[in-house]
């Protein structure tokens, strides 16, 4: 070899595969305003449409005048129920099995639902439209507080449902009630608290919030009546679903439907779902023969599309005087809002919430969720977090520190006595999961020691002393938590979406010259599947990261996927990944094989080719195979280097990690400071750990948002009171605090690559990370817990209560 | 979000605009910095028929120095005051309110005028103003005059400028030398309004409170001078005991409107402790 010769670790590092921080690829683009996004779509002869919303949380609806509407210039049509029901279209089903008004049909039931649709020939002209239309409404009384929900008087919401004592998921007890949905062996745990020498009781409550991405949600819908075509723009994080569900409830032909989600501007669960809009601008556009533009205000995306949680979390844990947890009982009522519009898997009416037992050795739980009806927006999205998964983190991270706070114990000590154990694993839940894999004693170790968590305590207790003389005004609190995610749905033999198995794909096509594209189900929002999707391919098959090029979102090119959320896409499209380049590598091993004269199995795969066993010099690299695969194949194979991969997996994964929050709290204002935040992530194998560490930076500022103030916030009448950026706690990086992270890896044993998701993990862990300071920090003035937001005036209330503030 | 029709004027002079907006009546409204009448505009809480845009009126910009008397044009924006130097040297105080404005893509735009002329409870520098005794000039098709920032306020959004009349300048007397000043603000993030504010101007002599001005920001539908509270404070050396009383005289006035920065106990109960912080640095700048 001469001085020329790449070392095995140039060749490795040219690649820029899996364990490179390698450079986003598409913030090229973004970084220079050149992306592509649906506002960004204009067509020629496009018209907008626009909303009328309803000012009432519950009305009847008496009259819709639109004949002035109808005389401003510009606007073309006004779309009402009543025009929606000649196509059958003025309910949509939702991805929950309930049903959902796409225009107001007789009543209203949340403040801001949809009540008719002006189009017009631009967007000023649609909202003076808007102005002209005159609704008679009749108010009604409305239902707010989800615990008056089932009372025997509460107010019929549901009329449409009236009569029906079944709903998709099993009984309805009450003509506000949606399902009921238990977990877990009720008498072994009832036993369990019976023979309990400590239990502990709380109702813990996780806020209503928003995901509230930067893009709202909107679409372009263009109706091509010479082909029966319709195209449609949208801000899909599920393209391949939204086609489907349209062809289902259209009944238009699923190859004349062609679904284009573009570039996305954040997802974070609010994109998952269908839309009033989306239908009202697919009819418009049916209509008209004209394209139809809808998007929404950032009023509009708070208070109608999908908000997040409202999860009421009554929570016991039974417990030896030791401090070894022994029973698990977990009631939630769920308040859903006026139509069940959950995004989850279609069998799983709380999502995954049974992973409420957390990173603990329970030997038994038993959970019970009630959903509701309320007039609130529907939804119940999972904002950057697998189904329902942070509500269950939060609610079991609160838990163990109350019941640490009633043992005297160190909430750190707690969790490690409880842990599951590394030899436990595959470990089966009391609640039904199989944990795939899990190394929780050297995470949590390894935070507190590189926290100095001791010191921490030791210099909290000089601070309590402090204030106790009077000395200081402030008080200092240590917010522990660790959490396992369960993430990458999922197995066919449990999760479908309206029938369809949850797995996805990928299609790889390798062209002559050594460079491919390929193509996903999955869809990015900003978690840079462009970049890393083409590290697992520059690793499996040994082409240059840069050589492949990444293609999501287009029905028509793409292979059908479930698309991106609840951290599914590594779990589950990255899996597809590597098993279609495994394919392509098998092929390609074949070509290798005839081109130097050698049976395959005298061959070894070496970074970026093949190389005959015992003979290094006999080397034939991946881009000559290429070349060859297009010109020199072996007699009877197929000419073409290309392959396709559809993965289901066989189990989902259980990330996990140990953070620590610690933060200082002025009595006197309430105001907080986070002085420091360690998060460590424990993803698996990392594919590309500077996009793990800015997803992690992400999910941690999201979760600072939500615990410190973030909430969607009704008065007594259902109006909402947080309907703005002024008002919904949407942190700038002046609010921000510095993230310090660091991982441990602890691989997946069923992934093709060992990886697991982390994209949500951050949130999951960070909101109880941050409650649980704010609860520590008051803890020795007495309270046991207090509910989030944990905004500056909340703290300051908990303060005077507590006797803190005069 | 989207804003009637209207119409859009943009007179050169300041004759020229006082005469448009007697010309158009009601239906028009001054455009200063835009930063509150527009996004009522795209709420439709605001429907002017006519803007009128006072961006090329060339009068009605630039700060300049008259003796002891700093004159601020009515389009000068936070920024500008941010970075002036006469600002900087007479009235720091203005400075260390404008850096607690928004953002400084808002501050690039929002003026002074527009912050003191909307009346709007939640703006920063009318309590500044009614501190520093400043003084409003106002141009309206019955002439000029001169209204005290005391008597400028009336109420949420309602202020002593007759229909037509447009804020041209702010004369503001130069506080003596050694002056101690500061500006409080709590506020739950950046862009946000006062959860509560307090302003104080004050001078020492012999380590006691000579003179004293408080102003409350937020804690009423009209900016408020503190008065009972300033009162506490002069002839003490802020004390806890005095503080205290100073914050609970300020505390009488507040009469502030719950909302999602929290209920009314608490807005009141900021608004002293606020006073107090004020006051102390205040004291501590003091020569």
């Amino acid at each position: 070899m001469n001085d020329m010769t790449p070392t095995r670790e140039q060749r490795t590092a040219a690649l820029e595969g899996m364990g490179c921080k390698r450079k986003r690829v598409e913030d090229i683009r973004f970084t220079q305003g050149k992306g592509n996004y649906v506002d960004d779509v204009k067509l020629p002869g496009m018209l907008h449409g626009d909303f009328v919303r309803s000012p009432h949380a519950h009305a009847r609806v008496k009259a819709i005048k639109t004949e002035e509407a109808l005389k401003v210039p510009g606007v073309l049509a006004v779309i009402t129920a009543e025009t929606l029901k000649t196509v059958n279209l003025a309910w949509m089903p939702t991805l929950a099995g309930d049903v959902q008004m796409v225009l107001a049909d007789g009543k209203v039931l949340f403040q801001n639902q949809e009540v008719a649709f002006v189009v017009a020939t631009d967007r000023y002209a649609a909202d003076d439209g808007i102005n002209k239309v005159e609704v008679e409404y009749e108010p009604l009384p409305p239902l707010v507080d989800p615990f008056k929900a089932m009372d025997h008087n509460a107010p019929v919401l549901r009329e449409d449902l009236a009569g029906k004592t079944t709903g998709a998921h099993g009984p309805r007890k009450h003509h506000n009630h949606i399902f009921e949905w238990t977990v877990g062996d009720k008498d072994l745990t009832d036993a369990a608290f019976r023979r309990a020498e400590v239990t502990i009781k709380e109702m813990i409550s996780y806020h209503r919030t928003h995901p509230s991405p930067l893009e709202t949600c909107q679409c372009v819908c263009s109706f091509d009546k010479v082909k029966g075509e319709l195209t449609i723009w949208g801000t899909f994080q599920a393209p391949h679903v939204i086609r489907t569900v349209v062809s289902l409830i259209a009944k238009l032909p699923e190859q004349k439907i062609h679904v284009i989600a573009p570039d996305i501007g954040g997802g974070f669960g609010n994109k998952v779902g269908a839309y009033p809009g989306y239908i009202c601008a697919a009819v418009a556009s049916i209509v008209t023969g004209k394209p139809v533009k809808w998007v929404e205000d950032r009023i509009e995306n708070l208070t109608a599309t999908s908000f997040a949680r409202d999860y009421h979390m009554t929570t016991e844990i039974a417990a030896t005087k030791e401090g070894k947890v022994t029973g698990l009982r977990v009631h939630v009522l769920a308040d859903h809002g006026a139509f069940d519009a959950c995004a989850d898997p279609s069998k799983w009416p709380a999502g995954f919430f049974n992973i409420v037992t957390g990173s603990y050795d329970f030997p038994t739980a038993h959970l019970t969720v009630d959903g509701v009806y309320t007039n609130k927006a529907p939804g119940g999205v999972a904002y950057r977090c697998s189904f329902r998964v942070t509500e269950a983190a939060y609610c079991i991270e609160r838990a163990m520190d109350i019941l640490a706070q009633k043992l005297g114990m160190d909430p750190a000590e707690l969790r490690l006595k409880n842990f599951i154990k590394p030899e436990q694993f595959p470990y089966h839940s009391a609640l039904g999961w199989e944990y795939d894999s899990g190394d929780y004693h050297t995470a949590m170790r390894k935070m507190m020691e590189t926290t100095d968590y001791a010191a921490l305590r030791k210099e909290q207790a000089d601070k309590r002393a402090a204030f106790k003389r009077g000395e200081t005004r402030e008080i200092m609190g240590l917010g522990v938590s660790f959490f396992t995610e369960i993430v990458g749905a999922g197995p066919s033999k449990n999760c479908d979406i309206l029938g369809i198995a949850m797995f996805d794909s990928c299609e790889i096509r390798m062209h002559p010259t050594g460079a491919g594209i390929a193509r996903m189900g999955t869809k990015s929002q900003g978690q840079g599947h462009e970049t890393t999707w083409a590290q697992i391919i520059a690793t499996e098959i040994g082409i240059p990261a840069d050589n492949i090029m990444v293609e999501e979102g287009n029905t028509d090119t793409a292979p059908y996927g479930l698309g991106t959320y609840g951290s599914r896409s590594t779990p589950v499209a990255g899996a597809a990944i590597a098993m279609a380049a495994r394919k392509i590598k098998a092929k390609a091993q074949m070509i290798a094989a005839y081109k130097l004269e050698v049976h395959e199995d005298d061959l070894e795969f070496d970074i970026d080719g093949f190389r005959v066993k015992g003979l290094p010099e006999k080397f034939m690299s991946m881009k000559d195979i290429c070349w060859a695969a297009y010109n020199s194949v072996p007699p009877g194979m197929e000419p073409g280097l290309e392959a396709v991969s559809y993965y289901d997996p066989p189990n989902m994964t259980y990330p996990f990690g140990a953070y620590l929050c610690v933060m200082d709290i002025d009595v006197d204002t309430g105001v907080y400071k986070v002085r420091r935040f360690y998060a460590l992530d424990d993803c698996g194998t990392r594919i590309n750990p500077m996009i793990i560490e800015g997803q992690v930076h992400g999910g941690l500022t999201e979760a600072f948002a939500i615990a410190m103030g973030q909430e969607i916030r009704y008065d007594d009448t259902g109006n909402v009171v947080t309907g703005s950026f002024m008002d919904f706690f949407m942190p700038t990086m002046v609010e921000t605090p510095h993230w310090e992270t660091d991982f441990t890896v602890t691989p997946s044993p069923h992934h093709p690559i060992g990886a697991k998701g982390v994209g949500e993990s951050p949130n999951v862990g960070g909101v109880p990370a941050f409650s649980n300071a704010v609860n520590d920090a008051f803890s020795f003035l007495g309270s046991t817990h207090i509910q989030m937001p944990h905004d500056f005036w909340r703290n300051w209330k908990a303060a005077k209560t507590l006797g803190a503030v005069a | 979000m989207i804003p009637g029709p209207f119409s859009y004027h943009r007179p050169a002079t300041l004759a020229g605009a006082v005469k448009l907006l007697a010309d158009l009546g009601d239906d028009a409204r001054p455009l200063a910095g835009g930063h509150s009448l527009v996004p009522m505009m795209k709420l439709r809480l605001a429907t002017p028929t006519h803007l009128v845009d006072l961006h090329g009126v060339a009068d009605l910009k630039g700060i300049s120095r008259d003796g002891d008397t700093i004159v601020i044009g009515a389009m000068t924006t936070q920024h500008e005051l941010l970075t002036s130097g006469d600002i900087r040297q007479s009235l720091p105080i203005l400075q260390e309110a404008a850096a607690l404005i928004a953002d400084p893509q808002v501050r690039y735009l929002g003026t002074i005028g527009g912050n003191v002329a909307n009346g709007d409870p939640g703006n920063d520098m009318p309590a500044l103003m009614i501190v520093l005794g400043a003084n409003f000039r106002l141009s309206g098709p019955g002439g000029e005059r001169e209204v005290a920032a005391s008597e400028f306020y009336q109420g949420a959004y309602f202020t002593a400028l007759e229909p037509g009349e447009i804020l041209t300048s702010i004369s503001i007397p130069v506080p003596p030398a050694g002056h101690g000043y500061a500006y409080e603000k709590l506020k739950r993030k950046v862009g946000d309004y006062a959860t509560a504010a307090a302003a104080v101007v004050l001078t020492m002599a012999g380590g006691k409170v000579a003179t004293c001005a408080i102003g409350l920001t937020n804690l009423h539908e009209t900016p408020l001078l503190a008065t009972d509270a300033a009162n506490a404070a002069i002839g003490s050396n802020l004390d806890a005991a005095t503080l205290k009383q100073a914050a609970s005289a300020a505390e009488a006035i507040m009469a502030p409107a719950a909302d999602a920065r929290g209920p009314v106990e608490y807005r009141k109960h900021v608004g002293g402790i606020m006073v107090m912080r004020a006051l102390q640095r205040a004291a501590g700048r003091a020569a």
